[in-house]
């Protein structure tokens, strides 16, 4: 009773494609549309940065904040974790004790380095 | 039930009793690809509207009530004016990525919208690692973000990328967690069948504890990962004037609206699939007269009212509380949203390993 395929269409790597072409086609025909009805009109102020009404002193792709990067380099060690994860969860329920021991012991080493980081005070925002 | 793939199987055997195999799918996949549009920017609309009427009556007010009845055509209206207005051609930005970015945002929420289980043989992306994609996908709308604000030159427009990438990956882990916490229940990441494993009861009620801990990390997470709420400080209006999407005009602007508001729907879709059984009908073990009614509902109508109903869940919260501010939205993912989710991960283990759920 649960249907599955639509179209009978088994390849979900074509769906995939004609999703992101739709995705695509609809900023691209959105963008044509919109520049067949809208006006034109040329003014040098137009240009300007939207910032204060005066022009932008110094650069704006300046060196930013470093504490942006410590949470992106945390970011790259649980996120690779979420990906270990994921086939171990799928097979827990046949796994059974042996995957509460294996998760435990993943956990203990992965929690131990957010303890390092917090503890550091890469988590404290300067 | 009803099965929708009655209908698809209908259109499919139509076009194949006159046109090649090839042929057949190619007019299928247009099909598909023109449904996916209209849905797309019809349910655009209709968030716009159920947002502003939503917030009117949080806050005394009647909302938009002037375009058609009841105000129904504003959003309408509100498009053909956003398309009517002028693109703006900066002499300051990157163009190239200045381009580039509202397609990247835009094919990251469509990606994410065709994997949800629209209705009973109504879902058009069905790998084995459904919800894997899902996530996978829906991470390319973060790199569209930081793109629009550091292309634009503007240094509004870069703090206010900086802070969504910060807090979008930050509580793309928590998402990432509660979901494996369901995945380890269902036992399965393909979408439709952890539909049909909630035929008998839904996740929430089956997985007791661990999964309402999920659901709301999940929620929280969510309302973060869209934007919106007490988390939109990437786009706080009073400091940063609009974030990252400063610098666009007309349709361009239009897009990240867009993409904003389904990213609201795909994570209430999300929400409703995990916990919520996706298009399966309210089902109580051993109420069979109840069960049999509960079918006579269409399963499109249950999927999209439960995504409705829990995207008016973060909706609400972003006209209840304050605005937070950076640092105590990141202290609040890594110091307490991740820890309990992963206490919370070891929890369903146990659960499930040791058989206390029903």
């Amino acid at each position: 009773m649960i249907a599955l395929d639509i179209f009978g269409i088994s390849n979900n790597g074509l769906l995939a494609i004609t999703a992101a072409l739709t995705g695509i086609g609809l900023v691209a025909l959105a963008l044509w549309l919109a520049g067949l009805i809208s006006p034109k009109s040329f003014n040098a102020q137009k240009g300007e940065a939207y910032e204060c009404g005066i022009p932008t002193r110094g650069e704006s792709m300046a060196q930013f904040k470093v504490g942006y990067y410590l949470f992106a380099i945390l970011f790259l060690m649980f996120d690779v974790e979420t990906v270990f994860l994921f086939p171990w969860a799928v097979r827990v329920r046949e796994m059974g004790v042996g995957g509460l021991v294996s998760i435990a012991v993943f956990f203990g080493v992965l929690v131990l380095g957010l303890v390092y980081a917090w503890r550091k005070g890469a988590l404290e925002w300067k | 039930m009803y099965d929708l793939s009655v209908i698809t199987d209908a259109i499919h055997s139509f076009l194949s009793g006159f046109m090649p195999a090839w042929l057949t799918v190619t007019v299928e996949c247009v099909l598909i690809g023109v449904g996916l549009l209209l849905a797309y920017s019809l349910l655009a609309l209709f968030y716009i509207y159920y947002e502003r009427k939503f917030c009117a009556a949080i806050q005394c007010r009647l909302g938009p009530n002037r375009v058609g009845p009841w105000g129904l055509l504003q959003s309408f209206a509100d498009m053909f004016k956003i398309l009517i207005k002028e693109l703006i051609s900066l002499n300051h930005v990157d163009k190239f990525l200045f381009a580039l970015a509202p397609y990247l945002v835009i094919l990251a929420s469509m990606l994410a919208f065709a994997v949800l289980p629209w209705g009973n043989g109504l879902q058009i992306i069905d790998f084995n690692i459904g919800i894997f994609f899902l996530l996978a996908v829906s991470s390319i709308g973060v790199l569209g973000i930081l793109l629009a604000g550091w292309s634009s030159n503007n240094k509004f427009t870069l703090i206010g990328a900086m802070r969504s990438g910060a807090q979008m990956v930050s509580y793309e882990l928590s998402i990432g967690l509660s979901v494996i916490t369901m995945v380890c229940f269902a036992g399965t990441m393909n979408v439709g069948e952890i539909v049909a494993e909630q035929q008998d009861c839904w996740f929430i009620f089956k997985g007791h504890v661990p999964a309402i801990i999920a659901f709301v990390i999940y929620m929280i997470a969510g309302t973060a990962e869209t934007n919106r709420g007490p988390f939109d400080l990437p786009e706080a209006e009073s400091e940063l004037t609009a974030g990252y999407h400063t610098e666009y005009s007309g349709i361009h602007f239009g897009f990240f609206y867009l993409a904003e508001y389904l990213n609201l729907f795909i994570v209430a879709g999300v929400a409703s699939l995990l916990f919520f059984g996706g298009w399966m009908p309210l089902h109580i073990p051993g109420w069979t007269a109840f069960n049999h009614i509960m079918d006579f509902i269409p399963s499109v109508v249950w999927f999209i009212g439960k995504a409705i109903a829990l995207s008016g869940i973060i909706i609400w919260f972003k006209w209840t509380f304050p605005r937070l501010r950076i640092d105590q939205v990141l202290a609040m993912e890594w110091k307490y949203l991740l820890p309990i989710g992963l206490f919370n991960l070891v929890l369903m283990t146990c659960v499930i390993v040791f058989g206390w759920h029903f």
